[in-house]
């Protein structure tokens, strides 16, 4: 087993999402048996195969460093979920 | 096709046999009538009435004007909420226009509503929404259907005349395969075709948006519009779209339609195998070469895009976090307990599972043995199809691997949800072109679909090969 209780512990710090012990319990389950799975990707043989990270055929275009201004500070705090004097707020970060 | 088609619209339209106020009535009087099948997520008739208002007051000439079409809820829209179907984005009110939704209002449409979908377009039955299923409108009654997914909000749309066409986005067949289940045509274009800008990211080297319609040629006239460069997606192509519509030609004399031996697969039903048989035989009557062809990696596609689209997913939803936007926990009493609460309130099961997963392959210690494992396969996967593409000019095969199957039967299994996408998902990794257009029925009298695989950037080829089958099913 891939997955074990200390594991999907510390996956899902790292995801930040917290998960009660049935979560974990069913994640445990459902993560060993998709890695099962996935791991018939062993059979093939990849080597001195280039990764594939990209399959845009087109080159990357540049552009002209130019500034623009498209969006206002008020505009981009419309949607926050607590906002205080022009800046995102969260609970207290400093004791 | 007993549905107005969206080209024979545009001819009222502009002979004045219908005006754009009674043209949308009738879809608003429809929609309202088929509340129950749950298509959107965001509905609002002042806002369509208001859409008229405007448009009857403008009297410049535009492509679309005034036809009535329906959006996937994952595509940012500044008149209605955007929610990717999660409660994370319940409450989320973009300030800005995603290109596709744009240059459908520059040409004059008219936005319906938002529809549902699988919850950030991770699903292949529309049921993991938090506002709830689709039903698919071939449903018979007390029997609900799914209607695919995850744009299984806007194959509904379509298929059950709410609309003209619809926005959807693929990811690994989140176009083809609803289309498939609800009987309309769906094309997912090329990887870079069409801007990903304000497209709620999933799996970013995956993503394309797309179209469903009622009819091929309806298809070619919405691709041609949303396709185009864009700088603000940097994976967008620089390339010609040409006019689609006007180049469809139904002869396919000479050409070369290959047929993929690794999608004959154990427990395809036969009604399946049947139509596809069948298409084959409706090509080659028509002078189509048939060519038998290998797509040896073919079946190690599903796992390498079930390590790729989660590695990525749990990258690109770091940014729901309560801060910047969308719903915040109340349980805060510290930054971590508010990221912590926040994803674990606002995200649902499938969400969390693809998250963890993908975090899990992207770990240190883990990176090599899966991310890079699955992007050396997919090489290998987009190598058969450049290969397979010397020989021929198309590829068919059939979109799912079985029709509409009822709601919430595979939502307990992951794998068996995720075998769904066998057919889509090898193109997907390989960025390919492909349209689901409806061929033959099952037993029960549902639709089924037939996959037309094109070459980089060849929609045109696609379309010709669709049209054409089409135009022989009729």
């Amino acid at each position: 087993m891939k997955i074990d209780k200390n594991t999907i512990n510390k996956i899902a710090r790292l995801s930040r999402i917290k998960l009660d012990d049935k979560e974990s319990e069913d994640y445990i389950k459902d993560l060993n048996s998709i890695l099962d799975w996935v791991e018939q990707l062993n059979e093939v043989n990849t080597e001195n195969v280039e990764p594939l990270s990209n399959i845009s055929s087109s080159i990357l275009p540049k552009r002209e460093d130019v500034s623009n201004d498209t969006n206002s500070s008020e505009e981009i705090l419309e949607n926050a979920p607590d906002k205080l004097e022009g800046f995102f707020a969260v609970p207290k970060v400093v004791e | 096709m007993s549905k107005s088609s969206l080209k024979q619209t545009l001819k009222d339209l502009d002979t004045k046999k219908i005006s754009i106020r009674e043209l949308n009535q009738d879809y608003l009087k429809r929609i309202k009538e088929k509340d129950n099948l749950n298509v959107f997520i965001h509905f609002s008739e002042e806002n369509v009435l208001k859409q008229i208002d405007n448009l009857e007051k403008d009297n410049s000439a535009k492509k679309l004007k005034g036809i009535p079409i329906a959006i996937k809820d994952l595509f940012c829209t500044k008149s209605m909420p955007t929610t990717a179907a999660s409660k994370i984005l319940e409450n989320f009110n973009p300030t800005y226009e995603s290109f596709v939704t744009q240059k459908l209002l520059d040409e004059g449409s008219i936005f319906v509503g938002k529809t549902n979908l699988d919850e950030f377009a991770m699903g292949s039955a529309t049921n993991t929404s938090f506002f709830g299923n689709t039903i698919n409108p071939l449903s018979k009654e007390n029997e609900p259907l799914a209607p695919g997914g995850s744009s299984g909000g806007s194959a509904a749309a379509v298929a059950a005349d709410l609309c003209l066409g619809a926005t959807g986005t693929d990811t690994g067949g989140s176009i083809r395969q609803p289309a498939s289940f609800c009987g309309v045509v769906g094309i997912k274009p090329t990887y870079g075709l069409c801007s990903r800008w304000g497209i709620a990211a999933f799996a970013s080297s995956l993503d394309q948006a797309g179209i469903f319609s009622h009819n091929v040629e309806d298809a070619s006239i919405l691709l041609q519009s949303i396709a185009g460069f864009d700088l603000r997606d940097s994976t967008s192509a620089k390339v010609d779209i040409p006019n689609y519509f006007e180049n469809l030609d139904d002869d396919l004399n000479g050409k070369t339609v290959g047929i993929p031996k690794e999608y004959s697969i154990d427990g395809t039903p036969m009604e399946i195998s049947q139509i596809w048989e069948d298409a084959i035989k409706v090509l080659e009557k028509k002078g189509v070469k048939i060519k038998n062809i290998s797509l040896p990696h073919t079946k190690y596609a599903l796992p390498t895009y079930y390590i790729i689209a989660p590695a990525e997913a749990s990258s690109n939803l770091a940014r729901y976090d309560g801060v910047k936007y969308g719903f915040r926990s109340d349980e805060i009493n510290s930054l971590d307990e508010m990221y912590e609460n926040t994803r674990a309130q606002g995200f649902g099961k499938e969400v969390k599972r693809r998250i963890l997963i993908g975090t899990y392959v992207l770990s240190a210690g883990y990176y090599d043995a899966y991310y890079l494992k699955a992007q050396k396969v997919r090489k290998l996967i987009a190598d058969d199809f450049n290969k397979a593409f010397k020989e021929c000019d198309f590829i068919v095969t059939p979109t799912a691997p079985s029709a509409a199957f009822p709601l919430n039967e595979k939502q307990n299994d992951p794998i068996k949800m995720y075998l769904n996408d066998v057919f889509t998902v090898p193109a997907s990794l390989a960025g390919l072109p492909g349209i689901s257009i409806p061929f033959g029925k099952d037993k029960n009298n549902l639709p089924l679909g037939i996959q037309i695989l094109g070459k980089h950037f060849d929609e045109q080829q696609v379309f010709n090969a669709a049209v054409s089958l089409e135009r022989s099913y009729e």
